[in-house]
């Protein structure tokens, strides 16, 4: 379970650039829910994702997950409960490193790395089994290096990586943003099985309102490092793009009035 | 034949300085200037070693085992100082001159009289050949030479398959990865900073364990003999990279050694050839710099000619 409680950032503070990236943001996300996160840019959603993953320190408020208090855990110890893949294609994989090398060290996901050999036959032979199951052609090429891949395959082979030891915590964020549509439908498919199959607890950012219709059990929408909307269970399975879209608009309306007055009305009205 | 074979030795002993800085420059993308000043702590602290009597073999373990502290320390510069990784080499490698200068007490150790792996090595073979010379295809080349070749052959084989071997574990693929995409091994749970502290201290063990075995060969330790080491490796590695031709690491090992003997026959016969002792560096620098500028050079002349090739 993920519980987040009240978490502030703001980015180059006292600076010109200052950015209130998230403005008291709290979450409880029970075992086994996928969350999808949707929201304008610069909402904070992705700030929101990376707080968790530990990518820099947050600057008030806790994380806690399964049963542990990880606020002050730095990004690498993290990753022993956290599954993660990136927006970018190239960010999740070493490029020079063959597909057989980079899936052998997602194996070891958040465990001491000792002097024992990295691809023994056994592992080699699990390997192949579940690259097989992708169905992307890629069980015979497993030395080749990664960077000869497209980003479709790249992302597909993260997805692997992340959840190859069940994390307590899968972090998607806009995986699919980067491929072409074929590409994403298949990273989208193999996204919801590996989900299903394992009932990953899913914290997932998308911009596309149908992957934000069509999947999870609970959507969320987030506006100026704040959440405006949460929708669950059957309010969540009746929602259509369009209801999407429209608070969408409402958000855009709002923000061309005065920051002020708008905060005024939504005290008042929301 | 004395000239090719001390070349091919010393071309031996200088490759572990370029495993070294293969491991820094080209697996982790840094410029480790730390190498200039921990070949000579590696060739100082040995040096004082054995003229205290030390047991060569322990003397030159304590070399290396220096040289692995000054890799640490640049690491640690680098990654929780938050230091330029350059200025974390520059300033380890300017500490270490004074260092070197205290360890041996002044410039320049001499080693001739004392008892060093050299000399125990050139002793393995007396019982064969007890003139003290060797015949090699009608040349009379000295035992020692002969030796030291041999030896340096099986010390630098051997620690070239312990490295391949190492980058085949769990925390040796974890380093490639390191170099490769931090983000990514990061979130596979790996701290970075860490791997890349034992990898500069790795590097900088081997590059001290060559210096150390260079002045046992050569029979003294000086203080000025780490002086544009870095730019020496860096040239090796690129010639070995040129040699073998691909991204295999086992490969790029054994090119990284061949590529040191490669170059350092090639400074032989170029001194022979009248070669003014005085330009090498200049001469070293220059082909490094075309190295690393002619295959990008040549990438922006391809695309030119590209599109009259396609259909």
């Amino acid at each position: 379970m993920l519980e987040v409680v009240d978490l502030l950032k703001t980015f180059h503070p006292g600076t010109p650039n200052e950015v209130r990236a998230l403005r008291g943001v709290s979450l409880r996300l029970e075992p086994g829910s996928f969350l999808i996160i949707i929201g304008t840019n610069g909402s904070g959603k992705s700030t929101l994702l990376n707080a968790v993953a530990g990518t820099f320190p947050v600057d008030h408020g806790t994380i806690t997950l399964a049963g542990q208090t990880i606020t002050r855990w730095p990004e690498h110890r993290r990753a022993s409960l956290i599954g993660r893949v990136f927006q970018n294609p190239f960010s999740g994989t070493a490029p020079n490193m063959s597909i057989a090398e980079n899936l052998a060290l997602a194996t070891r996901r958040g465990q001491r790395r000792g002097l024992g050999r990295t691809l023994s036959r056994p592992l080699r032979e699990e390997l192949r089994d579940r690259i097989r199951s992708l169905n992307m052609g890629l069980e015979n090429r497993l030395d080749n290096a990664i960077g000869s891949l497209s980003g479709g395959q790249r992302q597909a082979l993260t997805l692997l990586m992340a959840s190859w030891l069940k994390p307590e915590l899968l972090l998607l964020d806009e995986h699919t943003a980067a491929l072409d549509p074929k590409s994403a439908d298949q990273v989208i498919r193999l996204t919801h099985d590996i989900i299903q199959r394992d009932r990953l607890t899913t914290l997932m950012v998308t911009h596309s309102m149908q992957q934000a219709v069509h999947l999870g059990d609970r959507l969320i929408m987030m506006h100026r490092g704040t959440i405006l909307h949460d929708l669950h269970g059957p309010e969540k399975a009746r929602v259509r793009p369009e209801d999407l879209l429209r608070r969408f608009d409402e958000v855009r309306r709002r923000e061309q009035l005065d920051p002020g007055v708008a905060d005024l009305l939504q005290r008042r009205y929301i | 034949m004395t000239l090719l074979i001390s070349a091919a030795t010393i071309g031996l002993i200088l490759a572990l300085l370029a495993l070294g800085v293969y491991l820094s420059f080209r697996i982790f993308h840094f410029a480790d200037i730390t190498a200039d000043g921990s070949i000579t702590l590696g060739a100082s602290v040995t040096a004082i070693l054995l003229v205290h009597q030390w047991a060569p073999a322990t003397a030159t373990l304590a070399g290396a085992l220096a040289g692995t502290a000054a890799g640490a320390l640049t690491g640690i510069l680098h990654t929780k100082f938050k230091i330029n990784g350059l200025l974390s080499g520059i300033l380890v490698m300017t500490a270490l001159y004074s260092i070197n200068l205290h360890i041996m007490g002044r410039s320049n150790v001499p080693l001739l009289n004392e008892v060093t792996l050299s000399s125990q090595v050139e002793a393995l073979g007396l019982p064969f050949f007890p003139s003290g010379d060797v015949l090699i295809a009608g040349w009379r080349v000295s035992l020692r030479d002969v030796m030291m070749l041999a030896g340096m052959f099986v010390l630098v084989g051997t620690i070239g398959l312990l490295l391949h071997l190492f980058f085949q574990t769990h925390l040796g693929t974890a380093m490639l990865a390191t170099g490769d995409n931090p983000q990514m091994i990061r979130a596979l749970g790996v701290n970075v900073d860490s791997i890349l502290i034992l990898g500069l201290a790795l590097s900088n063990g081997l590059i001290a364990l060559s210096g150390s075995l260079l002045a046992q060969y050569q029979g003294f330790a000086d203080v000025q003999m780490g002086i544009g080491m870095v730019v020496w490796g860096l040239a090796s590695v690129i010639i070995g990279e040129a040699l073998v031709g691909t991204s295999r690491i086992g490969l790029l090992i054994t090119g990284a050694i061949m590529g040191s003997v490669l170059f350092r026959l090639l400074v032989a016969i170029a001194l022979r050839w009248g070669l003014n002792p005085n330009d090498l560096k200049l001469i070293t620098a220059a082909f490094v710099f075309v190295a690393l500028v002619a295959p990008a050079t040549l990438r922006k002349l391809k695309p030119a000619a590209a599109p009259a090739a396609a259909p």
